[in-house]
């Protein structure tokens, strides 16, 4: 085993290095440039033995991708922002037609204004996609689950493409040490690809992306939402056949001092390690307080996510995005879904940090008993 | 009933998807003033009427080209009752 210091855009494309998808089509978008120029390099490199399509648009790197994976090979794009906003037509046809490719997307606002730091905006605007949205906390967690998305996506119960979702700066342009896998065990954990519902090939002629009316639009649609509840069993069991290889066990979702909490804060991404430290503060205070990490946005683990909180009084969901009048997206799924006290807290919206004052904020807010069901943290008063 | 996303590998099975579900108004051929001038056929946008002017029910829309393109007004639209 290696271990590198890197970025986590070095480490998505390491892990795409050692996938070894054949086509490749992307065009870039900060924070994301730098995992297309790794690819570009490691391709003119012969590292990887892909096509490198440039495209001139989003549009386009996905529109590629679904055709080349539909034509049956293994494909990776990646992207960002307004990059992802572009794509929104093709997300939607890249589920539908069921094609199993792996998409990077670097979290960043959406204009307008226009802002390039992160929050998660992006991918939750396209969380009913149809895609399965992974969020991950550092590199090492970005190199693994790129892999493991793979595996997932190409099991034959699920053929939904997967989003794997890292903080724009705060991941994709900070360094941590990170190791890397070598390529045998790799390869033994995940073959190359064989498509069996769609591929070209001239003795078995089919064709995809058809017309569906009426009478068939419906069973099509239901039949994602049947694959993507079983993602729930095949992402843990890729995560236990991980973990089995390479030594590291990730999940659904992470409780972290959960077990004796009365409040459990909830959320996504590298901001669950800024929480863990919070964690531990207000546990050296005596404080009964923990972390639920959501690992899987889609598809949402209920029965995980109530497994980690079953003995706790209240839920504080800390958002990196807001839907307009509504409150952030993972608060409205938890109050959908989970049966507990829940409170929604609006944060680090277009970059703004996420300070350890706002983290203990939320706390005493919560342990105290909000005003509102959603409070919106860090905002500037005139 | 639907392959896995709606891929289709049996070429031609278009003709599986009966469109004369979607008619509203339904052409009535009556052979006895019909002057064989074939306009019908030759203006039928789906190809559904044949050389002995038998209507195709399976694939008429109703869209009503044939009755208003007949010269000796031999087809007549009339409305589709619930089943």
């Amino acid at each position: 085993m290696v271990k590198e210091v890197m970025t986590s855009n070095k480490a998505v494309a390491e892990a795409v290095r050692l996938a070894k998808p054949q086509v490749i089509p992307v065009y870039p978008i900060t924070p994301q440039t730098t995992i297309s120029e790794y690819l570009a390099q490691y391709v003119a490199d012969e590292k990887i033995d892909a096509k490198y399509v440039k495209v001139e648009s989003e549009h386009s790197a996905i529109s590629a991708a679904v055709g080349a994976s539909g034509a049956g090979v293994r494909v990776f794009t990646a992207t960002s922002s307004q990059g992802l906003m572009l794509m929104h037509e093709i997300l939607y046809a890249a589920a539908g037609m069921r094609t199993p490719f792996v998409l990077a997307d670097a979290n960043r606002a959406i204009s307008a204004p226009l802002n390039i730091w992160n929050d998660q905006q992006d991918s939750i605007a396209q969380k009913d996609a149809g895609w399965l949205q992974i969020y991950v906390e550092d590199a090492q967690e970005a190199l693994d689950t790129t892999l493991m998305a793979y595996k997932v996506s190409e099991n034959p119960d699920i053929l939904l493409p997967s989003m794997v979702c890292l903080d724009g700066f705060i991941l994709t342009h900070t360094v941590e040490p990170v190791e890397i896998p070598d390529q045998e065990s790799v390869d033994a954990f995940l073959p190359p690809y064989v498509p069996e519902h769609a591929y070209l090939d001239p003795k078995d002629p089919m064709s995809i992306g058809n017309f569906a009316d009426p009478e068939y639009y419906m069973e099509a649609r239901h039949d994602m939402d049947v694959a993507m509840n079983n993602a729930l069993d095949v992402i843990q069991k890729t995560c236990d056949e991980f973990a089995e290889i390479f030594g590291r066990q990730y999940g659904l979702v992470e409780g972290y001092k959960t077990e004796d909490a009365e409040i459990i804060y909830v959320a996504m991404g590298s901001l669950c390690s800024s929480i863990r430290v919070i964690v531990d503060e207000l546990r050296a205070k005596g404080e009964k307080v923990g972390l639920l990490k959501i690992r899987s946005y889609r598809p949402f683990p209920v029965d995980a996510i109530n497994e980690v909180v079953k003995n706790c009084s209240k839920l504080a969901v800390v958002d990196k995005n807001f839907a307009i009048g509504m409150g952030g997206a993972l608060f409205g799924d938890m109050k959908l879904k989970i049966d507990k006290e829940i409170y929604g807290f609006i944060t680090g919206l277009g970059g703004r940090d996420i300070t350890p004052e706002a983290l203990n904020e939320i706390y005493e807010i919560t342990k105290n008993g909000p005003e509102n069901d959603v409070t919106w943290i860090g905002l500037k008063e005139e | 009933m639907v392959n896995i996303g709606c891929v289709i590998k049996t070429p031609g099975n278009t003709k599986n998807n009966k469109t004369g579900s979607w008619r509203t108004f339904k052409p009535i051929l009556d052979k006895e003033s019909c002057i064989d001038c074939d306009n019908c056929i030759l203006f039928c946008p789906d190809s559904c009427i044949n050389k002995q002017h038998d209507i195709d029910y399976d694939y008429c829309k109703g869209c009503g080209i044939c009755a208003y393109e007949c010269p000796s007004d031999s087809i007549e639209m009339i409305q589709e009752e619930s089943d």
